[in-house]
């Protein structure tokens, strides 16, 4: 079992005010020379079954299609091992 | 035999009831359809209404566009068949890709209520012949994911052939590029603005002004007449 990370970002040409407005409040909090923030998604899929070519390609076909809208985000497909996620967690 | 207009019922809608009272007023047949259900039992036009479908988890419009209903929707749409999409319906057809660009967040982050003043730009469409170009009109206006967005080169091309047909005047609610409020496709079959013509058919109600009312004339003629 493997997890597969996706991650959504609105195109760096798309007015992100959510982030915008994070990006205020830092100051205020203390946090002085962050310039800008954008604030994006995570998924994260738990796959049964090997992460082969082809699991990949379906999951890459998924966040085109539904995860992102690709007029307004881009995606980035990754896979994380669980063995890494149990150590990471020890 | 007067004209049948589907109205879609997803998990969510809100405004779908008043829709087909405004259906109704109008003198044509509202029909009830159903997200679940392909079948759309011969209308002659559909319309998808506000709301937040599915909760509008993911983006607005996104899960309700893999609705059984918007399969036959998508397809029948192609084929010419006149589709409005208000509000919710709007951000639908987008994400169904049967109308250009994105919805996004509206840029101050507030859900926003108000009589919103608008330009008809475009009264050649299925859903605005009872209008006149370069007609001002108030529709009410409530949203939280309003902010029309495509790259310049589609919204040129909007602007080349004459398929932004509503803009917001005096007050732009939402960031919309453009100030754009509602577009339609290369066919002017589809049709989707973010403002509610189906709050404004009766005058006694909210402004008293009944400006919405034209949208579904206008669709009842071009049916009639067609």
């Amino acid at each position: 079992m493997a997890r597969v990370v996706v991650d959504v970002m609105l195109k760096p040409e798309i007015l992100d005010p959510q982030g915008q407005a994070v990006q205020r409040a830092l100051p205020r909090l203390g946090f002085d020379g962050i310039s800008d923030v954008r604030q994006g998604k995570r998924f994260e899929l738990q796959v049964d079954g090997p992460v082969d070519e082809a699991a990949l390609a379906r999951i890459h076909d998924l966040a085109e299609s539904f995860l992102a809208n690709t007029v307004i985000e881009d995606f980035t497909v990754r896979v994380e091992e669980v063995a890494e996620v149990a150590e990471a967690a020890k | 035999m007067t004209a049948r207009i589907g109205v879609v019922t997803f998990p969510g809608s809100l405004d779908d009831r008043d829709t087909q009272r405004a259906i109704r007023l109008a003198g044509a047949e509202p029909v009830a359809l159903w997200h679940k259900d392909k079948d759309l039992h011969q209308v002659d036009a559909v319309v998808l209404p506000g709301g937040f479908s599915y909760g509008d988890y993911l983006r607005a419009g996104a899960i309700s566009r893999f609705s059984p209903v918007m399969e036959t929707v998508i397809e029948q749409a192609k084929a010419g068949l006149p589709v409005l999409g208000i509000c919710n319906g709007f951000q639908v057809l987008t994400e169904a890709h049967l109308l250009p660009g994105a919805m996004l967040g509206n840029d101050h982050l507030h859900f926003i209520c108000r009589d919103q003043k608008l330009r008809v730009e475009n009264a050649e469409t299925a859903w605005t012949g009872d209008y006149r170009a370069g007609q001002e009109i108030h529709i009410p206006l409530k949203n939280m994911d309003g902010r029309y967005v495509a790259d310049a080169y589609m919204l040129d091309k909007l602007e080349a052939e004459g398929r932004v047909v509503f803009r917001y005047l005096d007050f732009n609610p939402n960031g919309s590029l453009r100030d754009i409020a509602g577009i339609t496709n290369e066919a002017g079959n589809v049709v989707g603005l973010m403002p509610h013509p189906e709050h404004a058919v009766e005058p006694l109600i909210g402004t008293g002004r009944t400006d919405g009312l034209p949208f579904f004339t206008s669709i009842l003629k071009k049916l009639v007449n067609a």
